[in-house]
């Protein structure tokens, strides 16, 4: 650590000049929207923003007061949770046997990295016609077994619904990832440990998965964040938040306010709490989970 | 040779574009598919073939809540449509929002166009129009909630298929008979909060909000948990518990469960006739909505829904006199009586329904007239419609409310209190955020 190589650059102005694009992009796809948000939370306007009035912090007591918006918190919390454990956990599993496979291994990984070609909507809706109360065929099946699917009035389904859409929908960019990170596992390592006498579920545990932590760890950041802002098209799809608001996570309410109530400013005001959350985590995975990452 | 060709086809093609260009065009968005979808082509078609000076190009801009979006930014943009199909809760916004829009009735006039509001039928025209007796927007697609059943799984079920129930304990009634000869999806409904709260209300003629159910004034509150109301939601809360009620899904995506004729009995749209008689392949029929026949005043009249069409603001005065046009071309009771024929919407004129009864038409397909005599009544301030603040989100919390009370998380009374609280917080922020 002590001997880290430094390039310096000799010039003063080359390296902001290097940076310069990429500040750009971030400049105008995230600072200058999110700015705009910050400043629409504190107004109120009607849907064709003809009058515009400034309200201070209204939008937010509204939020506080709203008793269905704190229970939406659960919703997120449950449904993140989820998705990120699932998406790690399968895509983790389904990396190590890909690794594995020595014919046929392009068609196995071209195969599992085509979700992710699919749009949010369309994975929704793909799985809500395969789950659909009375025309889904998995649900007919589920039927012909004696168990009663309707995640139309049933919470806990409905939310199984949009877990497995948005896992599956995520589970490429997971795979790829741990692809990447297994492949980069020195080979003498797993032989050493194979000669040793350890099996694969050994090796697997002793070895690999702590090598892939920082990739886990990564993974774990970018699924959360997945999970908290890309996946109000799968929920307006396969469930539309309900039954009543039980799936009705955080950032499908951004959604719905915004784009269907055209209520912006309140939309605005929500999606600012959800920037605040999302800041807040990312900074305690770093604080902590991070310590138990080998670089 | 060959030069000399090419500039004559130039010329050609650029004498062509000019003749093109004198057309005025006139945009339009809509949010109709399928059999509706057609009928909207066909009658800019026959506009379009009827005159040389305008064109009407109709664009399908998704379903009424995406396309109103669409409309929204387009406007802030500046590259709105010249008319728009708002369908009926987005009324109360467009009402609200000054100078997005610019009166039916004005634009009328101005063109030249005598323009009667009394020759329309009172309860559409009267829902489209302003405190102050202007015509805002021009009645399209109206419709109102009408009570489909399967006759085939009727005559199964040993049902009377003459005479289809017209009270809610006879929907019960005929429900279990279907569930005893093995129909699994006795009775359905669509657009839940329309047909069980909203329609309901006018149908009994009981408010379901107060200042006439907001057309009076926009600080308008929510009593949508009266003692009737929760009577009516507890006992098909307790049809969904018995399986003679099952919940299909928001919005009109039961209709499909009816036309695939796994549902026998619906209530939604009388818009839904058209895609019933193309594609169901089972014998209907069109009835009443059902009521309780110990209320006093029940039956009194059902509530418009559907869409109307809103003239923007910011165009040209040509523009304008070719949508005064067309929609003058729209009101001619011959095709207003075609289109009623077609869709099963209401004809919004009176003319039109007279055109309609004396084709014979009513006749023919017995069950059509269902719509128009529920809405041709005379109406009380109770009855009169609809018309809220916010009516998207209202219509959210009264799915999601009820839902609660299918799956038996809620019973029908905090449910219905949860829409008039939920729902009048909207109602104060609307008016707030408008400042009216």
């Amino acid at each position: 650590m002590a001997a880290e190589k430094r390039v310096v650059f000799r010039s003063s102005w080359l390296p902001w000049v290097l940076l310069a694009p990429q500040f750009a992009v971030i400049l105008v796809f995230f600072f200058w929207p999110a700015a705009q948000a910050l400043v629409q939370s504190l107004q109120q306007s009607d849907a064709f923003g003809t009058s515009v009035e400034w309200v201070g912090l209204e939008n937010f007591r509204n939020l506080w007061n709203d008793s269905t918006y704190i229970a939406s918190f659960w919703t997120t919390a449950v449904f993140s949770v989820l998705v990120a454990f699932f998406g790690i956990a399968l895509s983790l599993l389904l990396a190590v046997f890909a690794d594995r496979v020595i014919k046929g291994s392009g068609f196995y990984r071209t195969l599992l990295i085509w979700p992710y070609a699919v749009a949010p909507a369309v994975a929704g809706v793909l799985w809500l016609f395969m789950f659909a109360p009375s025309v889904g065929i998995v649900s007919y099946l589920l039927r012909e077994w004696g168990y009663e699917w309707n995640s139309l009035l049933n919470s806990g389904q409905a939310m199984a619904l949009i877990v497995m859409a948005a896992v599956w929908k995520h589970l490429s960019y997971n795979f790829l990832f741990f692809l990447a990170g297994l492949q980069s596992i020195p080979h003498s390592l797993i032989e050493a440990a194979a000669i040793d006498g350890a099996h694969p579920w050994r090796r697997f545990w002793t070895i690999q998965f702590p090598l892939l932590s920082p990739t886990t760890f990564f993974l774990l950041v970018i699924n959360i964040i997945y999970a908290f802002f890309d996946t109000f098209a799968i929920v307006d799809a396969a469930t539309q938040g309900g039954p009543g608001k039980d799936t009705a996570i955080l950032v499908y309410r951004v959604y719905y306010d915004g784009f269907k109530a055209l209520d912006l400013g309140g939309s605005a005001a929500q999606s600012v709490v959800l920037m605040v959350i999302v800041v807040a985590l990312t900074v305690l995975q770093f604080r902590f989970v991070e310590k138990k990452v080998n670089y | 040779m060959k030069s000399k060709f090419s500039a004559l086809a130039l010329a050609a093609a650029l004498l062509g574009a000019a003749s093109a260009q004198a057309q005025t065009e006139i945009q339009w968005w809509h949010s109709m598919t399928a059999v509706n979808g057609e009928w909207v082509n066909d009658l800019a078609a026959q506009f379009n073939a009827s005159q040389k000076e305008y064109k009407v190009v109709p664009t399908y801009k998704g379903s009424y809540d995406v396309s109103f979006t669409a409309a929204v930014a387009a406007f802030r943009a500046g590259q709105a449509p010249h008319i728009l199909q708002v369908f009926e809760v987005g009324t109360a916004t467009m009402m609200a929002s000054k100078g997005v829009s610019v009166p039916v009735g004005k634009v009328m006039t101005d063109a030249g166009y005598k323009f009667d509001p009394k020759a329309y039928v009172p309860a559409v025209a009267g829902y489209y129009t302003a405190p102050n007796g202007q015509m805002l927007s021009f009645p399209f697609n109206s419709s109102t909630t009408v009570f489909y059943i399967n006759k085939d799984a009727f005559k199964a079920a040993g049902l009377d298929t003459s005479k289809p129930p017209t009270t809610w304990p006879e929907v019960a009634l005929a429900a279990a008979k279907l569930k005893a000869s093995g129909h699994k999806c006795p009775f359905t409904t669509a657009w839940q909060g329309w047909t069980q709260l909203e329609s309901f209300s006018t149908w009994h003629n009981v408010e379901l909000a107060t200042r006439s159910n907001g057309l009076a004034g926009w600080d308008a509150r929510l009593k949508a948990n009266s003692p009737l109301h929760v009577r009516h939601i507890e006992n098909l809360g307790n049809m969904a518990k018995s399986g003679l009620f099952i919940y299909k899904g928001r919005a009109n995506t039961p209709e499909a469960s009816f036309v695939s004729g796994e549902c026998a009995m619906i209530t939604t749209s009388s818009g839904f006739y058209g895609n019933v008689k193309k594609n169901a392949k089972f014998d209907f029929a069109v009835s009443t909505l059902p009521y309780y026949p110990d209320v006093p005043g029940a039956p009194q009249n059902t509530v418009i829904g559907g869409a109307s069409l809103w003239v923007m603001s910011g165009k040209k005065a040509d523009e304008y006199k070719g949508v005064a046009k067309f929609f003058d071309f729209l009101s001619s009771p011959q095709i207003q009586s075609e289109s009623h024929k077609r869709t099963g919407y209401l004809p919004i004129t009176l003319a039109a329904y007279q055109l309609t009864e004396k084709s014979g038409f009513y006749k023919q397909n017995p069950g059509t007239d269902t719509a128009v005599n529920q809405m041709i009544r005379k109406v009380t301030d109770k009855s009169r419609g609809i018309r809220l603040g916010n009516y998207v989100q209202i219509r959210t919390i009264e799915d999601e409310e009820l839902e609660q009370v299918w799956n038996g998380k809620k019973t029908a009374k905090e449910a219905l209190d949860s829409v008039v609280t939920r729902g009048n917080e909207l109602l104060e922020r609307f008016q707030k955020a408008n400042k009216l």
